[in-house]
């Protein structure tokens, strides 16, 4: 095998491997996603986000755009599921889900008007009275 | 009549909230969707969850086209996480189901608070890092 060549096989070897875990890590970012988002009925973003920064060495926008183009299949699929199981309350889920989509746009046009700091505060701080709420009801 | 008109609404403003700040801190709908439709509507913690998925939908759809649209989107990495969950979303929901309101309702509280301690740390880092858009 003539030196070219054989750099050439090897490159090919290495990349094959790497293609390989590569494909690997997406099948473990999906399962534990999908398991995610069908045990708590989110979308699985705050497990996909950070595994992608973290194996697939993606930048923090790029993991969100990614995530949730993921995230349209992954809840697509959880709540068919859920309806199999009798669960899907299905003229409530257009009644949230139609306004949201307003809300997105409203909430991208913010994004780049505002910092994020103290909406993130708010928001952590509703979380918990939720949090409380969900334990005393 | 009028509890329908106040339900509706209700379950609008839940929506426009959850969307506005999807859009804005890239948290999901389903954080609010879930403990909302509890509160407003009364449902089991399986059937919000259910309801909260489908509502999903349409949010990380419009999020995802517009994310496309200033290249953020990794089109192929996208379509093989989402199509390779279906076995870990039929574990995922098939474990929801057996385990009972209450159980799920707690794990969820504790979701919740493990969310809001990563907002809070996200919100410390980028002000240790001295962003001129300061608090």
């Amino acid at each position: 095998m003539s030196p070219l060549a054989r750099v050439l096989a090897e490159q090919e070897g290495t990349s094959g491997e790497r293609s390989r875990q590569r494909t690997l890590e997406l099948i473990a970012i999906g399962t534990a996603a999908g398991l995610f988002s069908g045990v708590f009925g989110v979308g699985g973003g705050s497990v996909i986000v950070p595994l992608l920064v973290l194996w697939l060495g993606y930048h923090e926008r790029e993991a969100t755009g990614t995530s949730l183009a993921a995230i349209v299949f992954i809840a697509a699929f959880a709540s068919a599921l859920g309806a199999a199981y009798g669960n899907l309350r299905l003229l409530d889920a257009v009644a949230i889900g139609v306004p949201a989509t307003g809300g997105v746009l409203i909430g991208t046009w913010l994004q780049q008007r505002l910092a994020g700091r103290s909406i993130m505060l708010l928001f952590a701080a509703v979380l918990v009275a939720a949090a409380v709420e969900l334990l005393l009801e | 009549m009028i509890d329908s008109v106040t339900i509706a609404l209700e379950l609008a403003a839940l929506g426009l909230v959850a969307g506005v700040l999807g859009g804005l801190l890239g948290v999901g709908g389903g954080v609010l969707f879930v403990p909302g439709l509890v509160v407003i509507l009364g449902l089991s913690q399986h059937q919000a969850e259910a309801t909260s998925l489908l509502a999903i939908v349409p949010v990380a759809l419009l999020g995802a086209l517009t994310q496309d649209r200033y290249g953020n989107v990794r089109r192929s990495d996208a379509l093989k996480i989402g199509l390779l969950s279906i076995v870990g979303v039929a574990g995922g929901v098939a474990l929801a189901n057996i385990l009972s309101g209450a159980v799920l309702r707690g794990a969820f509280a504790l979701l919740l608070l493990v969310i809001a301690a990563q907002l809070v740390r996200r919100a410390l880092t980028q002000l240790r890092k001295n962003d001129p858009y300061a608090l």
